[in-house]
Formats: structure tokens, C-alpha cells, sequence
């Protein structure tokens, strides 16, 4: 299995245990930490916790929200407003997920890049 | 380099989490939002209405049982245990309304929504909302049933509270990123202030002191009878008052201030009504009493009712209730069902304040007596507490001082207000929702002071009744109309009408009681009763109804909740089109003309005459009382009733000429002049917005109370009806719950409100109800008569003592 798709793996299952524990901001905690013991490398230190996160938001958005057909879904949609889609709004959700892990996993990468040195 | 990467990505990281946690504006913090785990999507959900609940302090083990509306049905083993469930099960389904509607009733939505509103809760300060409450809380704590209860009711919410969490916290504390406060009794009395101020918080008092200084007595009176030429009152005319002993309160011949004030405080809105009726047996299709009751309020997401059954070993009570209050509001129990108007009467008066240099006294009978103040401060969310100091008078609160709405330095203006006053009228329902017969209906109401409210009343036993109950003020005749010099004794209110002397009918003869905001009394009521903004048209479409039929149904009952007869319109255009010079008119004009000569006087959904009437209707209005567009002067023209009746009988009055032109117009020239603008806004209307069939051109909406968000409303919904209609469907206001009660042994119920139970937009029973009213349906209560769940019931949850 390549690094990419156990960082991806690792880090979905990360953020399912943390989503426990931790607010929201826990995928940024995961992203960091993925990127301190699995690293990555050039484009890939940041889209691969991107999409790992964009996914596992999405599909937990999915599951939660289409179980009650979307009905409050559709509704945040015109708040935001995303013109009533609830497919664009689990699209943010994950996007905004994914935005946060990543930034935080190319800190992960500098920093265990400057350690290394030291 | 590497640690210049290091350092941005770290600045970055940062900034990603601060833009995502943080709420900019109208904009929810996104990240907390938008989260899978706590953020909205964990609303996206029906509420849970099975298993069992841990609630601390619970005596005994309290059962409630959900039917397919989400109609809690809620079974205790004792009155202390009934009000904390109560409290529970209401703040499980409507937490964020709940307690949004007591810091809006408080003046603290600064604290919620920030510096926005501001201005409003300085308003709500200045009116004394919070000062209200605090009487209203040490009347209650005089009962010391009430106490209990009421903390028990507290307790409730506060074990709901504190079980929430993260996830499950309502949809409106996350966009708005707050979190509840404890519940607490004064919650309670401030909503019940908040109910005051919508329904008893109008006066026109410096409104009618600016017509009289600038038209005269003469044509003030002429523009604001006392009473109308026609008056068909809440209190049958027959009524004989002979056993009234104690006289009115004798004019003291004081003059009125006739000072003017450029801007008054908010007021309720006008509009704000209802009806009900009961019929006797006599009356009735099956040899059953039967009853009716649809108070026309805001029509708002979450609706303000919240119906729920409520019942211990000793009484069994179902209907409405206030979130917020305790008890049921408008219904029924085994033996008794009641509903409530409201009964405008004139319980709000102002006195000129004339201070000291240093403005900590003020002039009273020769002397001068001290103010206390009250420092208000309002939080304002991300910025600086505001302070304000406001003075009270032993008449109430300086509203209008240099510090508000006004500049004088030494005058001021204090409010008289029955909502100062205190009371316990959570008692009222508590003693209605246990009450077995007249009598225990009676000594229920006869505490109730404000509000006051027209409690119509019909029991098992097929008596029917109507009490105008509040504490209203015996007043000498015009106290109160307008300002009055506050340093004068013989200005205050002298005393209350005794209690056993308020309106009231009992049984009458012509087999059935009503009220629909009307007069409440005809001349010969011996007290000081004067118009204050009556209702004219509902009042006798529902008794002409009622009288005209011998055996009245359930389904006549329907049919007069969903009555669209337009009275006003039928009692002027008829009038009016024939009077009208049509010879001249264009093609546009003519297509209009044949749209309401063509109309039945039906506010229908899809006819237009309803449209054109109204369109035309506000341009003639405001054509005939040009007088009163006064520049910085706060003013009201004269009301509907006496506006038509002035039209059709003195056309000729100076009143009817336009100022603004060389030309004198009569009434009949506003005819023709009012139709031409009325038929130019009503075809720019129609190229923006479509169709002007009734329907579209009202467009009746359900606004979430964060100011009809959108998201969380709904829109253009299919209902006809109107202002001054039975149906009293508005734009945004209309019968908020539709009640039908036969008085079977136990009595047979109907009801439905404009909304849903459920509080959160994500679930499908926030705005079930909606279609089927709008339809004019109704859903039958289904009123058990022991713990045990029939086949109705979809969900039994227990609540069961944690200790």
C-alpha cells in the first residue's frame, strides 16, 4: 500500500475516533499528527488529509441527513445560501473540513521537516 | 527558509482555525457550524418520543404519550409533577423560542443578535417590561400553590437544559453561536409580561392629544366617537345594570396637557385579535353546548402555541399552551372548555412630569416627591455595556425624558400601566385547567388582571358564559384620552372597577355568548368605557350568523372560523361605485372597475376584488386624512368604522378636501381620484409580482421569529381571509389556533394551528400543520381518559425520578 493511501486511511479513522472526544477542530489535531508519523510528500502532504476529511465529512453529513430526507439540509442551504442544495451544502461541509486538516498537516510536515534537521 | 515555512504554515493554521470558529456578522462561525459531529447536521431529526428520561426531583414516575401530530399527552401523579414535566417536554421541543421570547420581552436581544438592537431593548426598558415582571413574580410568590408550581415549571426546563449538549443544543443557538441560560420563574413572568405588552400595550393617548390640539373638541369628537352610531356589544344591549352600586369615578373637570411629542414607543399591533363563541344547548345541532376559540396573533415559526394534554389522578386538561407559561391556555378538561379574546379597554395612560433643577423630584399635590431610579443595563454581544437611568414616578416609569425621544430638560412623561401593577394570572389557568363548573370558573378569573381578556366559557353541564375580566380602572369620564397634567391627585386612578361589576353574561337568552374584540358594553354600562380602537365588522358577521340559524353544527362552526365575508368592503364600494363618475375612465381603469363591481364581497383565494378593494381602500384612506400627515408629530388618523361612515354620511366635510390642491374635493371626487392611483399601483404591482388574484396579492406568510429568516419560513400560503374577516388572515398575522369544542361528557375536540410542535426546522413536525389550516381543516384532539396508550399514540416516553 503507498503512503497516500494509508496517510488517507489513518487519518479518516483518526477523525472518527477524535469526533468523540473533540470539537470540531479535532480534524485539524489530525491532520497534523498524520502528517508528523505518515508523511507525505510535495501536493500530496496537503490533499491527501483534504480529501480524507472531505470525504468522512461528507458521507457522515450523507448518512445523518438523508436519513431525515434532507430536510433541514435543504433549509441550511438557503441560510448559506447554496441556493437550496443540500448535495452543495455536504460539498462545503467536507470542502471546510478538509481546508482545516490539510492547512494543519503542511504545519505537521514543516515542523517535522525542522526537527529532522535539529 | 525552512522556518520561514514553518512559521507561515503555523500563521496559517492559526488563521484557519480562528476564521472557522468565529462568527463574522450574520455569518455562524463555519467550522462549529457546518461539523458532521455538533454542528447542524446533528439536528437534521425527528425528535426521540420513546424510553425513559432521568429527571431529578420527580415524586413519581411520569408517563407521556405522543400521538402522530406530536401532541404530548402527559400523565402525572400530582400537580408538582404535572408543571415539571410540563416544563421538560415544552423546553424538548421549544427551548430556543422559549427563552428568545423572554430576553425579547426583557430587552436583551443585544446580548443575542448585538448592537442591531439596541434601540428596541432601550424601548422595552423605558416601557418597564422587566419592573413589570418583577411585580408580576412577587404576586405570584404571595400563593404559595403558585411558587411551587412555578419553580417546579423552572426545574423542568433547567433538567432539559442541563442534559444538553454540543449536538443537540436547538439549530437557532448555533447559527447565532450562544448558549441557554437557566430557567428561572421571572422567565415565566416576563413571558406572561411579554403576552401584557402585545395585547394591552396600545394606547393612543399622545396620539389624541396631538388631533386635539390641532382639530379642536368639536372635530376630535366628530373623528373619535366614544361610540360608534352602531354598536353590537360583547354584552348582550338587553343587559340590565340596575344591581351595580358603586357609581363611577366623578370628573374632576381637569384639563387635558395638550403637549405634542414628535415620536412615541413601539406599539403592539392593532391588528392583533380574536374571536370566540359558545352556543347552548338549545342552539346546538346534537343538544350539546359547543364552543370556539381562534386567537389571531403573529403568524410565526415556532408557532406561540404549543398544544399538549396535561392531567393527574384529579384533572384531565387539554388544548393550548404558551411556552413559557404553565398550564393550559385555551381548552378544555372533562367538564369546562374556555378560550380567550382580548379586551382592549383603555390601560395605559401618561402624566406630564415637571422635575426639579436637579431632576430627582418631581411636582405632586404642592410638594415634591422623590424618583427612584432604576439603572437598566443592556449587554450588547461584542461590545460595551449601554446604561440607562431611568426615573419612576409613583405612577410608573419617565419614559420621554431628555434621555429618550424627548430634549425638555425638566419635563418628562411617566406611564401609567396595568402591567406595572402586578399579578397572578398564572393562577387563573392553573385554577381554569382543574375548574369542574361556573363557579370554579369564576373564582379562577376573578383574580385576573392583565391581559384582560373575554373569557368565553361552556361546560358539560350546557351553561354557557362571558366575563370581560381584568383589573380595569374606574375611571372618571375622558380620563385618560389624553395627557394629563401628572402633578394633579385627581389625575391618578382612583380606584378599580369591583371585580363582581365587570361585563359579563351568563346563559343569556338568545342561546349564545361571543366576542370578537368589539365594544365590550353599549352606553348604559354605568363605568367609563370609550372607544379605544373596537372591532366593528367580525363581531357582526359572527352574530348574524349565530342568530340566524336555529340548530348550529360542528360544521357551521367550521364554516364561521372560515368565513371570508368582507363587511367593510360590502358597506363602502357599493356605496362608492355608485357615486363614481365612470364616463371617463381608460381602458386600464375599466378592467379594474369590472374586477370589483363583478366581486361578492369574499375575500377568496382566487378572486380579485379582494386586491383591488384593498389597493384601493389604502390610497383613499390616507387621501381623506391628509390632515394628519403632520411632520414630527406623533398622530393617528381616525379608524375605519368612522373613516366609511364619515364617507358616506358628511361628503362634504372639510375633512374630505385634499390640502395640497386649489380645488375643494368632496368624498365623491376621492372616490374617482383614489381609484385612477389605486389602479396605477395595482398594475405596477402586477408587472412585478404576477397575478392579482387574492391570494397572490396578500401573500400570507409563517416568519421565524428571528425576523422571518427565509430558511426557517414559509411563504405564500394558500389561504384567503383578511383584516376585519372572520378568517382574520392576514400578511402575516391570522388565527394562530383554531378551536372546536363540543361539550359531550368527556367533550369532543377539534383544533389546529398555523405551525407545527416541533421547534426545530430540521424536524417534519416544525410546519406540519400549516397546509391543513391553510385548507381549513382540523385535526381532532384525541383526549385520553386514562394512562393508556390507544391505538393514536406513536411513541410513550417515561420520565422517572433520578434519586
Amino acid at each position: 500500500m503507498s503512503k497516500n493511501i494509508i496517510n488517507f486511511i489513518a487519518t479518516i479513522i483518526l477523525a472518527f475516533v477524535l469526533s468523540f472526544f473533540m470539537p470540531w477542530w479535532s480534524v485539524m489535531v489530525v491532520g497534523f499528527a498524520t502528517s508528523l508519523f505518515i508523511p507525505l510528500e510535495k501536493r500530496a502532504v496537503f490533499f491527501m488529509p483534504f480529501l480524507a476529511i472531505l470525504v468522512f465529512w461528507f458521507v457522515y453529513s450523507l448518512i445523518l441527513s438523508g436519513s431525515n430526507d434532507f430536510t433541514l439540509a435543504k433549509r441550511i442551504a438557503i441560510l448559506l445560501p447554496l441556493g437550496g442544495s443540500s448535495f452543495l451544502l455536504m460539498l462545503v461541509t467536507g470542502v471546510i473540513g478538509g481546508l482545516a486538516a490539510g492547512i494543519a498537516a503542511v504545519f505537521g510536515k514543516q515542523l517535522s521537516l525542522v526537527l529532522k534537521k535539529s | 527558509m525552512k522556518y520561514i515555512k514553518l512559521i507561515l504554515s503555523f500563521v496559517l493554521t492559526i488563521a484557519i482555525f480562528y476564521a472557522l470558529n468565529t462568527k463574522f456578522g450574520s455569518i455562524p462561525p463555519i467550522g462549529k457550524f457546518l461539523n458532521p459531529y455538533s454542528g447542524v447536521w446533528q439536528n437534521e431529526t425527528d425528535e426521540s418520543i420513546s424510553g425513559e428520561i432521568l429527571i431529578p426531583e420527580l415524586k413519581d414516575q411520569v408517563t407521556v404519550h405522543y400521538d402522530a401530530e406530536l401532541i404530548p399527552h402527559v400523565f402525572a401523579q400530582n400537580e408538582i409533577d404535572l408543571y415539571r414535566a410540563q416544563g421538560y417536554i415544552t423546553a424538548k421541543h421549544r427551548l430556543w423560542q422559549m427563552e428568545f421570547q423572554t430576553y425579547a420581552a426583557a430587552g436583551r436581544l443585544s446580548e443575542v443578535i448585538g448592537e442591531k438592537a439596541l434601540n428596541y431593548d432601550r424601548q422595552e426598558r423605558r416601557r418597564g417590561m422587566g419592573y413589570g415582571a418583577e411585580q408580576a413574580l412577587l404576586k405570584m410568590k404571595e400563593d404559595e400553590q403558585t411558587t411551587l408550581f412555578v419553580q417546579a415549571y423552572s426545574d423542568g426546563v433547567n433538567s432539559y437544559i442541563n442534559q444538553l449538549n454540543p449536538q443537540n443544543l436547538p439549530v437557532e443557538y448555533k447559527l447565532l453561536d450562544y448558549k441557554p441560560e437557566a430557567w428561572s420563574p421571572k422567565k415565566t413572568a416576563l413571558l406572561l409580561m411579554y403576552m401584557t405588552k402585545m395585547l394591552a400595550g396600545g394606547d393612543e393617548d399622545i396620539e389624541n392629544t396631538n388631533a386635539l390640539r390641532l382639530f379642536g373638541k368639536e372635530r376630535f369628537d366628530l373623528l373619535f366617537p366614544d361610540f360608534f352610531d352602531i354598536t353590537e356589544p360583547i354584552i348582550p344591549k338587553e343587559t340590565d345594570w340596575s344591581y351595580i352600586d358603586v357609581p363611577q369615578t366623578p370628573t374632576p373637570n381637569s384639563k387635558p396637557v395638550l403637549d405634542s411629542i414628535a415620536e412615541t414607543i413601539d406599539k403592539p399591533d392593532p391588528n392583533y385579535g380574536s374571536n370566540n363563541w359558545a352556543i347552548s344547548p338549545q342552539k346546538s345541532a346534537t343538544g350539546n353546548a359547543i364552543l370556539a376559540n381562534d386567537p389571531h396573533l403573529g403568524l410565526n415559526l415556532p408557532s406561540i402555541w404549543f398544544v399538549m394534554q396535561l392531567s393527574t389522578p384529579n384533572h384531565n386538561a387539554f388544548g393550548a399552551t404558551l411556552p413559557g407559561a404553565l398550564a393550559v391556555i385555551s381548552g378544555f378538561n372533562q367538564y369546562i372548555a374556555w378560550g380567550e379574546t382580548n379586551a382592549t379597554r383603555d390601560v395605559i395612560d401618561w402624566y406630564k412630569i415637571e422635575f426639579n433643577k436637579e431632576g430627582n423630584q418631581y411636582k405632586y399635590d404642592g410638594k415634591w416627591k422623590n424618583v427612584t431610579y432604576r439603572i437598566e443595563e443592556i449587554k450588547i454581544k461584542g461590545k460595551e455595556s449601554y446604561k440607562d437611568s431611568i426615573r419612576y414616578t409613583h405612577h410608573g416609569p419617565v419614559v420621554y425624558d431628555k434621555n429618550f425621544k424627548s430634549d425638555n430638560e425638566k419635563t418628562g412623561y411617566a406611564m401609567k400601566w396595568i402591567g406595572h401593577i402586578g399579578g397572578n394570572n398564572q393562577k387563573t389557568f392553573i385554577d381554569l385547567n382543574k375548574a369542574k363548573e361556573y363557579s370554579d370558573y369564576l373564582k379562577a378569573i376573578s383574580n385576573y388582571t392583565a391581559p384582560a381578556q373575554n373569557f368565553v366559557f361552556a361546560s358539560t353541564k350546557g351553561e354557557i358564559a362571558l366575563w370581560v375580566q381584568g383589573k380595569l380602572p374606574n375611571k372618571w369620564e375622558d380620563q385618560g384620552k389624553f395627557i394629563m397634567d401628572g402633578s394633579k391627585p385627581e389625575n391618578d386612578w382612583q380606584s378599580f372597577i369591583p371585580q363582581k361589576f365587570n361585563a359579563h353574561t351568563l346563559n343569556p337568552k338568545r342561546g349564545f355568548v361571543s366576542s370578537a374584540n368589539q365594544h365590550p358594553v353599549d352606553e348604559a354600562y354605568p363605568y367609563f368605557v370609550y372607544n379605544d380602537g373596537y372591532e366593528t365588522y367580525r363581531n357582526r358577521v359572527i352574530n348574524n350568523f349565530l342568530e340566524s340559524k336555529d340548530e348550529i353544527s360542528i360544521e357551521d362552526f367550521k364554516d364561521l372560523h372560515n368565513n371570508n365575508y368582507n363587511l367593510k368592503a360590502a358597506e363602502l364600494v357599493p356605496y362608492m361605485l355608485k357615486a363614481m363618475n365612470i364616463k371617463n375612465f381608460t381602458t386600464e381603469e375599466k378592467v379594474i372597475f369590472d374586477g370589483i363591481e363583478n366581486w361578492q364581497y369574499n375575500n377568496d383565494m382566487e378572486e380579485v376584488g379582494p386586491s383591488i378593494w384593498n389597493a384601493w381602500w389604502n390610497v383613499l384612506y390616507d387621501m381623506v386624512w391628509d390632515e394628519f400627515d403632520v411632520e414630527a408629530t406623533a398622530i393617528d388618523a381616525p379608524f375605519t368604522y368612522q373613516t366609511i361612515y364619515l364617507l358616506k354620511t358628511k361628503g362634504d366635510d372639510a375633512f374630505m378636501d385634499i390640502v395640497g390642491t386649489e380645488k375643494v374635493e368632496t368624498a365623491k371626487d376621492l372616490f374617482n381620484l383614489s381609484f385612477s392611483k389605486a389602479v396605477k399601483n395595482l398594475n405596477e404591482w402586477k408587472t412585478v409580482n404576477g397575478d392579482l388574484n387574492w391570494v397572490n396579492y396578500k401573500g400570507t406568510f409563517a416568519g421565524h421569529l428571528l425576523q422571518a429568516l427565509p430558511a426557517f419560513s414559509r411563504f405564500d400560503i394558500p389561504i384567503g381571509g383578511g383584516k376585519n374577516i372572520v378568517n382574520a388572515t392576514a400578511e402575516n398575522w391570522g388565527p394562530s389556533w383554531r378551536m372546536i369544542v363540543e361539550m359531550t361528557s368527556p367533550p369532543t375536540a377539534l383544533g389546529i394551528y398555523p405551525g407545527g410542535q416541533s421547534g426545530n426546522p430540521g424536524s417534519k413536525y416544525y410546519d406540519n400543520f400549516i397546509d391543513d389550516w391553510a385548507a381549513g381543516k382540523y385535526h381532532s384532539l384525541n383526549f385520553l381518559q386514562s394512562n393508556t396508550a390507544t391505538e393514536v399514540i406513536i411513541g410513550t416516553q417515561t420520565l422517572t425520578p433520578s434519586n
